[in-house]
């Protein structure tokens, strides 16, 4: 291996997958650089879900207690949202709460506290550098450029998050598909504490997370999002791009109606709106991450190598960033203890991907994104849903009819058809 | 226009650093028009970078872009050149 480097590692990208990679190779003693394109870690960085944080317990075992997070998820609620009805399920639970099972964050807050303990671990953190290219010996990946400069290393880690210019460069990715990405346009809104606890019925540091499919994006493929975090709610609509352009709509309508929805508008009465942003994401993960990951001298983690999943009922990127972050960080310091850091060493990432919770539960929710295309998941389940509870509640002094008459009369007049139920039902099933 | 003002209102709460000096997007107006990409940016862009003339000619206001990547994934081949701006120019979240 040449000794003209300046860096064991140039990872690239301050969020999670890039830290957590950039702190447990800078633990096991090697020269890293953590490169970052925001004046400040996270300054770049927006998400829309909460983060299932049990993978970090390896990491920093005190991480709930020692960073900036908001709230813990104990209660989540799936809604199906119609204009003028919904069908929740609300799922509250204690057990949630004690080890952490998930928790909402403020990336703005989080990534600088992750930087940092990179930088306690030995890593050098470069904020406010944008990388432009990679630098290549022949097949071979070296380092990277950055303007005029140019800085070398055994192996390139890029987390630099669903645009990834460097898979780009690297041939890893081509166009991506439209119906594999997902645009989120998000607001935070700022609300007293006490305004928190009472509206959402939570206590300390508890918190709710929502998912809405249905009217919250007029139809559009994709699903509204809220969570609560100290002092502000973070709520918005993610839209799948396919969808949104042949409908006709535009995103930020789109978010403006999830807001001012009379099931929504009421949870963020009165707040004061602290930040608009927007952020693009993965809907078909799997399909995603499915190509190569690796190239000689290069490993591509998190969001850059298309690690997202979206289930339907939880939508995960951050567990999955730092998991396949782990499983690199394993790979390229074995790499670097052999000094062999070929396409096949490093393809041994795949392998460690494969047999971690990453890789099985991409292969597990596999069906997911071909299910979640189905429109009827957009509209007519909510109404479907919504006539089947109307049935049972309306007491208009007509007979009353056995709630499966009720639900078969509903269906019937829904237009899905029993048969299509059927269907749905057990491909929902195999895909969930 | 919604309870938390027009778009452009929204963004003026936002934190940027504006880089003067370079534009990050460009539209090449033939491409955007021939392939209907101009009418689309207007529409999926969150932050309103994209505007649409009476002569069809699409405006690009760069200083409002929130670098989410949006309308270079639906933008037709050629139609558009965009990159992230320098680093540490742009958007500078304080929530995310």
């Amino acid at each position: 291996m040449s000794d003209d480097v300046d860096f064991d590692v140039i990872v690239i990208g301050a969020g999670v997958a890039g830290s957590v990679c950039a702190h447990q190779l800078a633990k096991a003693g090697h020269e890293v650089v953590l490169i970052e394109r925001g004046s400040e870690p996270g300054s770049k960085n927006l998400s829309g879900g909460v983060f299932y944080c049990r993978v970090l317990d390896e990491v920093f075992p005190d991480f709930v207690s020692s960073a900036p997070v908001e709230r813990r998820i104990t209660r989540n609620v799936l809604s199906f949202l119609n204009g003028d009805s919904h069908v929740n399920i609300d799922y509250w639970d204690e057990r949630l709460a004690e080890p952490a099972n998930a928790v909402t964050v403020l990336r703005a807050r989080l990534d600088p506290w992750l930087a940092e303990q990179c930088e306690q671990a030995g890593a050098m953190v470069m904020p406010g550098v944008r990388v432009d290219g990679l630098l290549r010996d022949g097949e071979r990946v070296v380092g990277v450029r950055a303007g005029e400069d140019e800085l070398r290393a055994h192996v390139v880690v890029a987390a630099d998050g669903v645009n990834s210019f460097l898979a780009r460069d690297a041939g890893v990715r081509p166009k991506e598909p439209q119906r594999h990405l997902a645009v989120g346009v998000k607001s935070v809104i700022a609300l007293p504490r006490p305004v928190i606890e009472d509206r959402f019925r939570v206590t300390g540091d508890e918190g709710v997370a929502y998912a809405v499919v249905g009217d919250c994006t007029q139809g559009v493929a994709g699903g509204g999002f809220l969570y609560t975090n100290r002092e502000s709610v973070s709520v918005g609509v993610v839209l799948r791009l396919d969808d949104l352009g042949a409908r006709g709509l535009s995103s930020s309508d789109v978010h403006d109606h999830f807001l001012a929805h009379p099931a929504i508008a009421p949870l963020i009465r009165g707040g004061e709106l602290l930040e608009y942003g927007c952020h693009l994401t993965i809907e078909d993960g799997p399909a995603m991450a499915a190509r190569d990951l690796t190239r000689p001298g290069l490993v591509l983690i998190g969001d850059a190598a298309g690690l997202t999943l979206n289930t339907g009922l939880t939508i995960r990127g951050m567990d999955l960033a730092a998991g396949s972050a782990l499983a690199a960080a394993r790979t390229v310091a074995a790499a670097l203890s052999t000094g062999d850091c070929s396409g096949e060493a490093l393809g041994a990432y795949r392998t460690e991907l494969e047999r971690s919770f990453v890789g099985a539960d991409l292969r597990t929710y596999g069906r997911a994104p071909k299910f979640l295309e189905n429109p009827r998941m957009y509209g007519d389940y909510g109404r479907l849903l919504a006539d089947v509870f109307h049935g049972i509640y309306t007491h208009d002094l007509r007979p009353r009819r056995h709630l499966v008459g009720a639900a078969l009369g509903a269906v019937k007049a829904s237009g899905v058809g029993l048969g299509q139920l059927a269907r749905d039902g057990w491909a929902a099933a195999r895909a969930l | 226009m919604s309870a938390y003002g027009s778009v452009t209102d929204r963004l003026a709460r936002n934190s940027y650093v504006l880089d003067e000096a370079e534009c990050h997007i460009e539209v090449n107006q033939e491409i955007a028009r021939s392939t209907g990409t101009g009418k689309l940016l207007v529409r999926v862009c969150p932050a309103q970078v994209y505007g649409e003339a009476p002569d069809g000619t699409i405006s690009v206001n760069y200083a409002a872009c929130l670098e989410c990547g949006t309308c270079l994934a639906v933008a037709a081949p050629g139609a558009l050149t965009w990159h992230y701006p320098r680093g540490g120019f742009g958007i500078a979240y304080r929530e995310g």
